[in-house]
């Protein structure tokens, strides 16, 4: 938990009272509406088994709909060619249109040649699309020089720096690509990844992967706030897919942003963050509503009585999460949260390996997560129950357009 | 190396090609009859009387009137063998039955019992032509086939060496001769495998075995003499039969191999079969858990794979050339790759796999998984 010094102990908040937003990093004043995709293209919410359109200006899977389900992978290229790479993404398109539509890849998973193993592993066969999308992201090491890329890296793209307390495993972070696949269906999820991966033996090995269930974070603030492992609602105020004016200040890369390929896309932070779920449950209600500043039922911020109020930071304790994630708190920083919670079993000393698989999309990492986490991880009495222990950074590029459009073609072609 | 799984390689491949039965009993077929083929052997010399024949019985009439003993065979397009006699003394005759479908053979007589034999082109005609061979199918069968054998032939001496040292009980020389005397077996083990008796036998690892199995009497092989040398550091008499006992069974597998049921899709999914082995078995350091030899198995497997796709490559080179560049770019990778792991290129003398990081796994499994995959189509591409 790196500076203790710098952590106020629990009991330091007792007393206070205050309200908040949950385990992760800001969020705030969001409008209450329905649903989309930034307003070119509305995404069915309700309609759980439908189909979410594969291209648009935006990749889909940051303003859509928050899922029930994630299955998130982190690839290393293994080929040195340039063109090799170019070609897998362009098989990765393709499959991905396929894929999210509801269709097999390939000629399908039977009735081809018997002696061949059949393109599509099969096991997706017969399921709804389950709104299933496909989100690719670059990490930093793509941009080293191994493709002729070194130039192309955005300044926003940077190597995120050591926080206090993190304990990060390297098998758990980093990747020069990734795909988050979220569906309402884990299986759906499950089978993107797996044939992703499968395409792309040879060319790229999974570094590491993260199931996900029970989002911990909604983008359809009429809807049930979810709740994460610890028992509190988690993103009460976050940016909703249809605000399009919060999507455009603190989410989407504008065009004078740079550099040009990435106009349209977004910057993708991933966190994986254990808790410490045995110890957290031996801990007094008080306590709990304290740590998070709001309360465990209801959600409402300290000194009100519904979740949705306006939160009042002042009656929360000062390091409370809620207000020191705050936007309020950190110059009006905001994010766009997509996170899930995750359990992988147990450890080897019997306790849940859970915790919360944060995954949060925004304009310009210097700008939000890292002076939001900067301030978490240095104040927040919650640290006491969490560990960093993954973490992860990816520009998202702009979506898909077209047919003959595929992920990255701008950041290949340009200027080439 | 399958420990119990039985495979569905072994589940049909079993199935023996061989149709016929050989026999020297004096038979009911009378000159004249299209059935009879006569077959005179000489020293340099092997000549039917006839080149065609009506599928179904057939009878050989061989007559040695050369100076050294022979052997005759009938044999498929392939080099499979339909039926063959050994030991025909010079100025006897034997008589050689066989049940043979429409087709190509050839019959082949062996003056001393040594090399590929003086050959005659024959053919049986009838209904139920079997389909049209690819010759060049044929040939890179009739050639894995050889290497089989060879495989098998060079494995005896050098399980021996291994044997002799266990019943001497030299602890150092039995270890040093344990992983070589593996690697013909692992390079053509899926045809090992096919004969489903065998490989339980000498490659059955402790995790193979079944609830109440006695580790003492039902476990037998290489893996066991592998726990008695590594793990309890000990020869036990039981350790001394059991070396016996392997070779008696491997040669039961030297005699088996040229029985195999070899098609080029059965090559082109056992070298696929080899990585699976390497990925199931070895880069997991499952296969080798004393010894921590793995790395002289995972070579092992990944030269036979190689073998089987070089011989198959002309043909799918045609059908599926990109297919071909990617094999051939992958197997380069894995070997290369492997290579780091040994000083000498020419030896076996692999890093011991507790001394092979987690880092260095993920990417040994990643190469693997690298040449899977394609190899996964090769038999595709070689049927097509």
């Amino acid at each position: 938990m790196g500076d203790k010094a710098e952590v106020p102990s629990r009991r330091s908040v007792l007393g206070w009272g205050g309200a908040g937003l949950a385990l992760g990093a800001a969020a705030a004043g969001g409008t209450v509406a329905a649903l989309g995709d930034d307003g070119d293209g509305t995404t069915p919410v309700a309609e759980s088994g439908a189909a979410v359109p594969f291209h648009g200006k935006h990749q889909a899977g940051i303003a859509t709909a928050v899922q029930d389900r994630l299955h998130f992978a982190a690839f290393d290229v293994k080929t040195k060619d340039r063109a090799e790479l170019i070609e897998l993404l362009k098989e990765w398109t393709e499959a991905a249109a396929l894929m999210t539509q509801g269709h097999p890849v390939g000629q399908g998973a039977y009735g081809g040649i018997v002696e061949a193993p059949p393109d599509d592993t099969g096991e997706a066969l017969g399921l709804k699309p389950s709104r299933l999308t496909l989100t690719v992201g670059f990490g930093p090491s793509l941009f080293d020089g191994r493709f002729g890329l070194e130039g192309k890296r955005p300044k926003a793209l940077v190597d995120l720096p050591k926080f206090p307390g993190d304990n990060l495993d390297p098998a758990r972070s980093g990747g020069d690509l990734c795909v988050q696949a979220c569906a309402d269906d884990p299986q759906v999820a499950v089978h993107a990844i797996r044939n992703l991966a499968r395409i792309g033996f040879g060319k790229v090995a999974i570094r590491w992967s993260q199931l996900g269930f029970g989002k911990t974070s909604s983008t359809t603030p009429d809807a049930q706030t979810p709740r994460n492992m610890m028992g509190f609602k988690d993103g009460t105020r976050n940016i909703a897919g249809t605000d399009t004016e919060n999507l455009r200040k603190h989410v989407w890369v504008s065009e004078k942003d740079g550099p040009d390929w990435m106009a349209g896309g977004s910057y993708l932070v991933a966190r994986r963050i254990r808790m410490n779920i045995e110890t957290w449950d031996r801990t007094s209600l008080k306590e709990q509503e304290d740590i998070f500043g709001r309360t465990k039922g209801e959600g409402a911020p300290f000194g009100k009585k519904r979740e949705h109020d306006e939160p009042n930071l002042k009656a929360m304790p000062e390091v409370a999460h809620v207000r020191l994630a705050h936007p309020d708190t950190n110059g009006g920083a905001m994010m766009l949260r997509r996170g899930y919670s995750f359990t992988d079993g147990t450890d080897g000393l019997g306790r849940l390996d859970a915790g919360l698989f944060f995954l949060a999309y925004q304009r310009d990492v210097r700008d939000s997560f890292i002076p939001v986490q900067l301030n978490l991880a240095r104040r927040d009495v919650l640290n006491e129950y969490i560990q960093h222990v993954g973490s992860a950074v990816f520009a998202v590029p702009p979506g898909v357009r077209t047919d003959s459009d595929w992920w990255g073609k701008a950041l290949f072609s340009e200027g080439a | 190396m399958r420990a119990a799984r039985a495979t569905l390689a072994s589940a049909t491949a079993v199935a023996l090609a061989v149709i016929a039965t050989g026999c020297t009993e004096k038979s009911d077929a009378k000159a004249g009859d299209d059935h009879l083929i006569s077959v005179t052997a000489t020293d340099d010399k092997c000549e039917v009387d006839k080149k065609e024949f009506p599928a179904g019985h057939i009878e050989l009439a061989v007559e040695n009137k050369g100076s050294k003993v022979t052997e005759v065979y009938i044999l498929f397009p392939d080099d499979r063998i339909v039926t063959e006699r050994e030991n025909i003394g010079p100025g006897t005759k034997q008589n050689v039955t066989a049940e043979v479908k429409a087709g190509s053979y050839q019959i082949a007589c062996k003056p001393g019992m040594k090399g590929d034999g003086i050959r005659q082109q024959v053919k049986a005609t009838g209904g139920g032509e079997s389909a049209k061979r690819d010759p060049k199918l044929d040939a890179a069968v009739a050639a894995y086939r050889k290497y089989a054998q060879e495989q098998a032939d060079e494995t005896l001496p050098l399980a021996k060496k291994f044997a002799d040292a266990v019943k001497a009980g030299d602890i150092a020389a039995a270890k040093a001769a344990y992983a070589p005397s593996r690697i013909g077996w692992e390079r053509t083990e899926p045809v090992a495998e096919s004969f489903g008796d065998i490989d339980p036998k000498v490659d059955l690892r402790e995790d193979g075995l079944e609830e109440g199995q006695d580790l003492e009497k039902d476990w037998t092989g290489w893996h066991r003499l592998e726990r008695s040398l590594w793990q309890d550091g000990k020869l036990t008499d039981r350790d001394k039969e059991l070396a016996d006992l392997l070779i008696k069974d491997l040669e039961a597998w030297q005699d088996k191999v040229n029985e195999a049921e070899i098609t080029p899709t059965s090559m082109a999914n056992g070298a696929k079969e080899l990585l699976d082995e390497v990925a199931t078995g070895k880069v997991t350091g499952e296969e080798e858990r004393y010894s921590h030899t793995d790395l002289v198995d995972f070579k092992a497997n990944v030269e036979g794979a190689e073998e089987s796709y070089n011989l198959l490559k002309p043909v799918a080179e045609k059908n599926d050339p990109e297919l071909v560049k990617e094999l051939d770019q992958q197997f380069a990778a894995l070997n290369t790759l492997l290579d780091k792991y040994r000083k000498d290129k020419n030896s076996y003398d692999f890093t011991s796999y507790d001394k092979v990081g987690k880092d260095e796994r993920k990417e040994l499994s990643d190469g693997v998984n690298a040449l899977a995959e394609p190899l996964s189509k090769l038999a595709a591409a070689v049927v097509k």
